[in-house]
């Protein structure tokens, strides 16, 4: 085994496990640690797969950004509904049925696939190759994306405001 | 041009009928002129009739004509007139009493509130009456036979206020009835036969030998129960007492002399349809006729009464005299007898006008002081009628006495010789009773002396036809005219090839004349006789009637309860008709009317059980339609959670499946 | 244990995207669901990139993930605002009791 298969491995079992304890968690703390960890784990598998700039993305953006905002959202759920932090599943027992039934499918469809795989080259950095692209190929949906992202914000400031009595 | 003549003489008094029935109340005297007047023109031109008829003098005269009336297929029914000697007669015996019996009515029915009607139904009988003597078929005799039963019902029951005229009208209509069903089966019997209902076609056919044997013989018979109920013969003469309830000019005219008179004339006219066995049987029956009537007469103390029973034994002798052969002897007399019989009404009817419509001889006496035109009309009658040497009665009594010996002479039966030794006794019961009749009513001291000191004689339209009927009474018996132009009739008359078959038997002359002499005297021992005998208990008084009442009692209450024969009647057969209608009447109502009800019950249970079954099994079946679709739909609906995840759920899965599927299917 | 390679890599996306779902599928609270949501998208980017790595050479594939995380953040956003609109209406944060549209 080379350390490549091990830091895979490693990243892999964290995010799985991480996974699990998200989805399988009462305690809504216990769930947003679990994505958080998952989250991470990932952007380990992404440096493993020489995606650098997108890991360093996904932990600002992701972990940073998404995860910190599912906290405050927790935390003023809370706050507004006196909810308890508790919480419980429904419908377990055909949601697991059917998700495995899903997994098995997919399983079946990656290792009948014939996969055009090449070898992989040399982890090279991605960031320039990336910054080029956007704006030269896919400037326009660069451009789109900001707005989008506008739009998010405005969107769900107005949403979420308080309320002019 | 004869028939001509007659077709008129039939078809007036219908007219004359049409006219009074309508607007007879409203002519002056209530039109009582023009049916009589119009049968006095008849009377003139059946005399013409006759005239021509007799100045040819042949017995075998025959004028027919006639038109198709009704064509069935290959069957063609003619209808029409047949004038032959017999015809001539006929019509002027009825022609002559129906227009003296209408001058009679005109004294006798004044201030009757229907005095109009009572003409207008006259001259309906008269049409009937003389129609029926013309015609030349049996259809058309027996739509006449009817008419004449119909005009005699509206006449005896004329005075219908009273229940027992109603009773009498109904009474004859009905034992008429029962004769007239032989009488029509009969026709329909020869017709099937023959296919004619013309007289001398069937008796052509007859002859020929279509219809013969014991067809024939019944077809007789049957024929021959029409006379018997019209004429009122033994067994279906229990009527014609209780037609004494009309007015007695009618009794003169239709129970005397014409209508009953109808039935010897039918056996007459049709006489080549007897054979010897219903020779035998219409022989039997008119002496059985003859005797009871007589028996019962002896008793009455009704003088309409007497006359009736007196009628009917006539009626009898007449039928007997035509059933053993003595067809010229039955005929004669009834034509006498129409005069006498007539007149003997009539005197009675003036009788009774004069005693304000008394009838019981036992309130009468000593009348002929007070009505001598009546009585010595009514004397002429009486003698005639008992056979008195020189009047018209004696002449053709004699000749059935004289028939019948010869009869009996020639078969040599007891069965012959007893009719004849019954019908002389029979002659000396009539001579007893007609002459009782006579002295209790015109001779002795007068039993009610209210009634007797209003009494007169009637007026002049009552003595005049007395006097006419009494003068023929008198003339009527001379001359051989009658004898030789009114002759049996014999197949050879109406065949139509040379051989004859039936065997008809010729009597000899010299037995004839023998049996004659015999016959003669015995009648006019047997007339005095009982002339006497009436004599003794009645002129005289020498004995009294009353003691031998009491000490014969036993057969004097069945005398005056005329044999018992309205009781026995009443017990069997309308007691009969009334049982079986109640039993038809029974099981209408519970058979019939049970079976519509039970089938209304039954459809009304057949509808409670459709609709049961509607209602419960077919709405049942609708009402688990849905609600098996409402279960199916809140079950389903319970898939509509309203929860999102519920829903990716079912589609994840429906996705599996359909991968699933796919992959199995490839 | 075979060297990692494609496969390796694509089944843990499928397992992680599968416990995605079944956050998804059967967590009550609203939040969570999000999260499962999350998971899932990461699911996606892992296996674009994969690909990206061992059979493409333009990085179209990490491209295609960037503009993923992009849009993901926006959507989690505003999911979570409508969320919270929801929480405050309803005074609940069980989403079966979000059932309005139940037959």
């Amino acid at each position: 085994m080379s350390y490549f298969d091990l830091t895979f491995y490693v990243f892999a079992i964290g995010a799985v496990v991480s996974a699990g304890m998200m989805v399988f968690s009462r305690n809504l703390i216990y769930c947003a640690v679990g994505l958080l960890f998952a989250l991470a784990s990932i952007a380990g598998i992404y440096v493993l797969l020489g995606a650098d700039f997108l890991a360093a993305t996904q932990l600002l953006v992701y972990v940073g950004g998404i995860l910190a905002l599912l906290l405050f959202g927790i935390m003023l759920s809370v706050k507004f509904t006196g909810v308890e932090l508790r919480t419980g599943t429904l419908q377990m027992l055909p949601g697991l049925i059917i998700v495995a039934g899903l997994f098995l499918l997919l399983l079946r469809m990656i290792y009948r696939a014939e996969w055009a795989v090449q070898t992989p080259g040399d982890m090279l950095p991605t960031t320039t190759t990336i910054g080029k692209r956007i704006m030269t190929d896919l400037l326009i949906p660069f451009e789109i994306a900001s707005i989008l992202l506008l739009i998010a914000l405005i969107g769900a400031a107005y949403m979420a405001r308080r309320e002019r009595s | 041009m004869i028939v001509d003549y007659v077709i008129w003489i039939v078809l007036l008094p219908l007219i004359s009928f049409a006219i009074q029935i309508f607007f007879g109340k409203r002519l002056p005297r209530q039109g009582d002129w023009l049916p009589t007047s119009v049968m006095f023109i008849d009377l003139l031109l059946s005399l013409i009739v006759a005239g021509k008829v007799f100045s040819a003098y042949d017995p075998e005269f025959r004028i027919t004509r006639s038109f198709e009336w009704v064509v069935l297929g290959t069957t063609t029914i003619k209808f029409g007139i047949l004038i032959d000697n017999l015809t001539a007669v006929m019509l002027f015996i009825v022609t002559l009493v129906s227009s003296l019996v209408h001058l009679f009515s005109i004294g006798y029915m004044h201030g009757d509130p229907r005095y109009s009607r009572y003409f207008a139904y006259l001259s309906l009988f008269s049409f009937s009456m003389l129609g029926l003597i013309s015609v030349d078929n049996f259809l058309g005799i027996y739509m006449f036979w009817e008419l004449v039963g119909v005009s005699s019902y509206l006449l005896i029951g004329f005075w219908f206020e009273k229940h027992s005229a109603s009773n009498a009208a109904k009474k004859a209509f009905l034992v008429n009835r029962v004769g007239d069903v032989g009488m029509f089966i009969g026709i329909l019997l020869i017709f099937a036969i023959t296919h004619t209902f013309n007289f001398s076609e069937v008796f052509g056919k007859i002859a020929a030998g279509e219809l013969s044997g014991a067809l024939l013989t019944t077809a007789g018979i049957l024929i021959f129960c029409g006379a018997v109920g019209k004429s009122a013969q033994f067994p279906l003469h229990v009527w014609l007492p209780d037609a004494m309830e009309g007015p007695t000019p009618v009794s003169a005219l239709i129970h005397a002399a014409t209508m009953v008179a109808a039935g010897v004339y039918l056996v007459g006219r049709t006489f080549v349809l007897y054979s010897e066995h219903a020779l035998l049987v219409i022989a039997g029956i008119g002496t059985i006729t003859a005797f009871i009537a007589a028996t019962i007469a002896v008793v009455q103390m009704d003088i309409k009464k007497v006359l009736a029973y007196s009628t009917i034994s006539q009626l009898g002798y007449m039928i007997a005299a035509l059933g053993v052969g003595g067809y010229n002897a039955g005929l004669f007399h009834l034509m006498t007898h129409a005069f006498f019989k007539a007149l003997l009404f009539l005197g009675a009817g003036s009788v009774i006008h004069a005693m304000h419509h008394e009838q019981d001889m036992r309130q009468m006496g000593g009348l002929r002081h007070k009505l001598p035109v009546t009585f010595a009309t009514f004397l002429i009658a009486t003698m005639a009628i008992s056979g008195v040497p020189g009047l018209a009665g004696f002449f053709s009594k004699d000749a059935i006495l004289a028939a019948s010996l010869e009869k009996a002479m020639e078969t040599g039966m007891l069965y012959h010789y007893t009719i004849f030794a019954i019908l002389i006794f029979t002659a000396g019961l009539t001579a007893f009773y007609m002459f009782r009749a006579l002295f209790l009513t015109f001779y002795g001291t007068p039993r009610n002396k209210e009634k007797f000191d209003h009494a007169h004689e009637s007026p002049g339209t009552m003595t005049i036809p007395l006097v006419a009927l009494a003068v023929f009474t008198v003339i009527g018996g001379y001359g051989k005219w009658f004898e030789e132009l009114v002759r049996k009739p014999n197949l050879q008359m109406f065949a139509e090839s040379g051989a004859v078959q039936d065997a008809t038997h010729a009597a000899t002359e010299a037995a004839a004349h023998g049996a004659h002499t015999i016959a003669m005297v015995l009648s006019i021992a047997f007339a005095f006789g009982g002339i006497a005998v009436a004599m003794l208990y009645y002129y005289w008084n020498k004995y009294s009637a009353e003691a031998v009442s009491k000490k014969f009692a036993g057969i004097y209450n069945f005398l005056w309860n005329k044999w018992y024969f309205d009781e026995l009647y009443q017990a069997t057969a309308v007691r009969g008709t009334l049982l079986l209608s109640k039993a038809m009447g029974w099981f209408d109502l519970n058979v019939i009317d049970g079976l519509v009800n039970n089938t209304a019950r039954l459809t009304t249970l057949i509808s409670f059980g459709s609709g049961t079954t509607d209602n419960r099994i077919v709405d049942g079946l609708v009402n688990w339609v849905a609600r098996i679709i409402g279960w199916f739909g809140a079950t389903l609906r319970e898939i509509q959670t309203g929860r999102v995840q519920a829903y990716i759920l079912m589609a994840l899965g429906a996705f599996i499946l359909l991968y699933v599927i796919q992959l199995a299917m490839v | 244990m075979m060297a990692v390679g494609l496969n390796h890599f694509l089944v843990l996306s499928a397992l992680l995207f599968v416990l995605g779902l079944l956050a998804v599928l059967t967590k009550k609270n609203a939040v969570t669901v999000l999260m499962g949501i999350e998971l899932i998208l990461n699911a996606a980017n892992i296996n674009f990139i994969a690909f990206s790595r061992y059979a493409d050479t333009d990085l179209d594939g990490q491209l295609f993930a960037l503009f993923v995380i992009i849009t993901a953040a926006a959507g989690a956003a505003v999911a979570l605002a409508i969320v919270l609109n929801i929480y405050k209406q309803m005074r609940s944060v069980n989403l079966d009791e979000a059932d309005t549209l139940a037959g």
